[in-house]
């Protein structure tokens, strides 16, 4: 494992987000701080609590779960993309460094700015709601873990595009449905027995779940089950950027 | 002493069956300077590419400084820097930054003593601030130099450094690549231009639809150039050469009607006006004279001329 260079590319892709850290947090931040309005205010009102917790708190893990995977998404699937697109990725195919190397640093650092983000959400929503951490460190656990496995996807998906539409299109019509059909906004028991068990399809509602255990030690699904899926993910991920790097797919054409 | 760069028989075919490479072995020892000369799409970037790890050979072997592109990929990639044909920097950042990445890239420490030197060598240092897209295509193309030296490589590719560079700018480059060859830096580059491989080259290769036509010194290819032909058209057609004629290298024609005379130009005499002295005394009228010279291009022309189809 060649150390400085992970070094290197993480500290290049994160200079790219310290360039523009007011645009990198603000929009997360505002369009956060606006479902709180709207959902934990407005709608949140008119509802009692779910499960015995306040609706506006009970939203505040979906809230972060939906900023993470959508950050960790976009901000991997753009950092590779790039330098496809200007030409610079031939540095990253000359050098001494292997995919191990080249996949840690992007990685790593589309999932720090992913939960950078999510724990400035965190302590805007402490404005909002008196939100109760039940389970901090699983907590951490979680939110790193799910930023790794949608980083390593946004990976994926930045080495599959070929132009800036694809790399839109699946965080698009993909992961923000997921997220929404996770259980980001409600409990996966509140659905008819039919549509909950639809439900349990979608991975993401293993992640939420877990991490609204982490909160308020209440899930949809065994707490186990949710790490487990999280594991499964970044191993598969990780098996075919393998692949990627190892064929040359998309990358040396 | 063993070759810094070695190559054995590498070939590139793609699954079209098309040859990219066709059994090209070349050896290069520390410090030289090589010249690639070609038409587009000749296989110079192909080459080029297979030893910098971007393209996989279908056969053959490559070793740079002892090491296999393929099994000991990471020594071998340490000792090696490339400047693309293509200028590709990321607009945003600063000049000194892209080196100091592509430096950390190769698994070097900081060091930015070592990337002063080389920004000052690029006189790049004043711009060290500015970002890549504020940079004169010059400068960009210094900076690629900068990137591709960050790591203190010991093969140098430059793949048409020069390609749709101004004159003083050309010759800018030419400068760069001197000094790194005063640094004992190999360098490997491939042009259009033949002034260029005239002028840096210590030996010049010609490749041409995948194959390696021809690697010589350049200074057996100058002797070659510098020689001239005179041809002296005589009024009446001669049936033997007087033999003192011939004895100074003189050539009858198979008609009689023409002497032909190789000379070298360099030489301090060339001894043609002592030769048409000689012509006058043996009663040898002179019609007229003419000279040709082959140059580069003549034979790098002549090498990678289309072979004319054959017609029933």
């Amino acid at each position: 494992m060649n150390w400085p260079s992970v070094k290197a590319v993480y500290h290049h892709e994160m200079s790219r987000f310290f360039r523009t850290v007011f645009q990198s947090l603000a929009s997360p931040v505002l369009s956060t701080v606006l479902y709180f309005v709207v959902f934990g205010a407005a709608i949140g009102g008119r509802i009692q609590s779910v499960e015995g917790v306040a609706y506006g708190a009970f939203i505040v893990p979906g809230l972060m779960m939906l900023t993470v995977l959508q950050q960790s998404v976009s901000n991997a699937s753009f950092g590779i993309y790039f330098p496809k697109f200007s030409g610079t990725i031939y540095e990253y195919l000359v050098a001494p460094t292997g995919w191990i190397e080249v996949t840690l640093g992007f990685v790593g650092a589309a999932a720090s700015k992913a939960v950078l983000i999510a724990l400035v959400i965190l302590l805007t929503s402490f404005w909002f709601n008196g939100v109760h951490i039940a389970h901090p460190f699983w907590m951490m656990a979680f939110l790193i873990l799910t930023a790794l496995a949608f980083s390593m996807l946004g990976f994926i998906i930045g080495l599959w595009a070929k132009s800036f539409e694809q790399l839109q299109i699946v965080p698009m019509m993909v992961i923000t449905p997921l997220v929404f059909l996770g259980g980001a906004f409600y409990s996966a028991s509140m659905l008819p027995p039919f549509w909950e068990g639809v439900a349990k399809l979608n991975p993401v509602l293993y992640l939420i779940s877990g991490f609204r255990w982490s909160f308020f030690d209440l899930a949809d699904v065994p707490v186990f089950t949710s790490l487990v899926a999280v594991a499964v993910m970044i191993v598969v991920c990780m098996a075919i950027i393998r692949w990627i790097f190892a064929t040359g797919w998309r990358l040396r054409e | 002493m063993s070759p810094i760069i070695d190559i054995d028989h590498l070939s590139k075919r793609y699954d079209s069956g098309t040859f990219a490479l066709k059994d090209v072995s070349l050896q290069m020892q520390e410090g030289e300077i090589l010249a690639l000369l070609g038409p587009n799409g000749a296989g110079k970037t192909t080459l080029i590419s297979i030893i910098c790890g971007l393209v996989t050979p279908t056969e053959g072997t490559v070793r740079v400084g002892g090491h296999d592109i393929r099994t000991d990929w990471r020594a071998a990639r340490k000792l090696i820097g490339l400047v693309p044909q293509e200028i590709t920097l990321e607009p945003f950042e600063k000049v000194i930054d892209c080196v100091r990445f592509t430096r950390g890239l190769y698994g070097e420490a900081p060091d930015d003593a070592y990337i002063e030197k080389l920004l000052r060598s690029l006189a790049l240092w004043e711009k060290r601030d500015a970002r890549t897209r504020e940079l004169s295509g010059g400068m960009k193309r210094r900076v690629l130099i900068a990137k591709a030296l960050s790591h203190r490589p010991k093969v140098l590719f430059l793949d048409e450094p020069t390609a749709g560079v101004d004159v003083a700018l050309r010759r800018e480059m030419w400068e760069v690549v001197r000094e790194l060859r005063a640094e004992g830096v190999t360098i490997i580059l491939t042009t259009h231009y033949l002034e260029e491989a005239e002028d840096m080259a210590d030996r010049i290769g010609v490749i041409n639809r995948g194959q390696l036509l021809l690697v010589q010194p350049k200074a057996e290819l100058m002797g070659e150039f510098g020689k001239k032909r005179l041809m002296i058209d005589l009024y009446e057609p001669l049936a033997n050469l007087p033999p003192e004629l011939a004895e100074r290298g003189l050539t009858l024609s198979a008609d009689g009607r023409q002497l032909g005379y190789d000379y070298d130009t360099r030489a301090e005499r060339t001894g043609i006006a002592r030769l048409l002295g000689d012509l006058t005394a043996h009663g040898i009228a002179v019609r007229d004279v003419a000279t040709k010279q082959s140059s580069l291009e003549d034979i790098f022309m002549s090498l990678v001329a289309e072979p004319k189809k054959e017609t029933a």
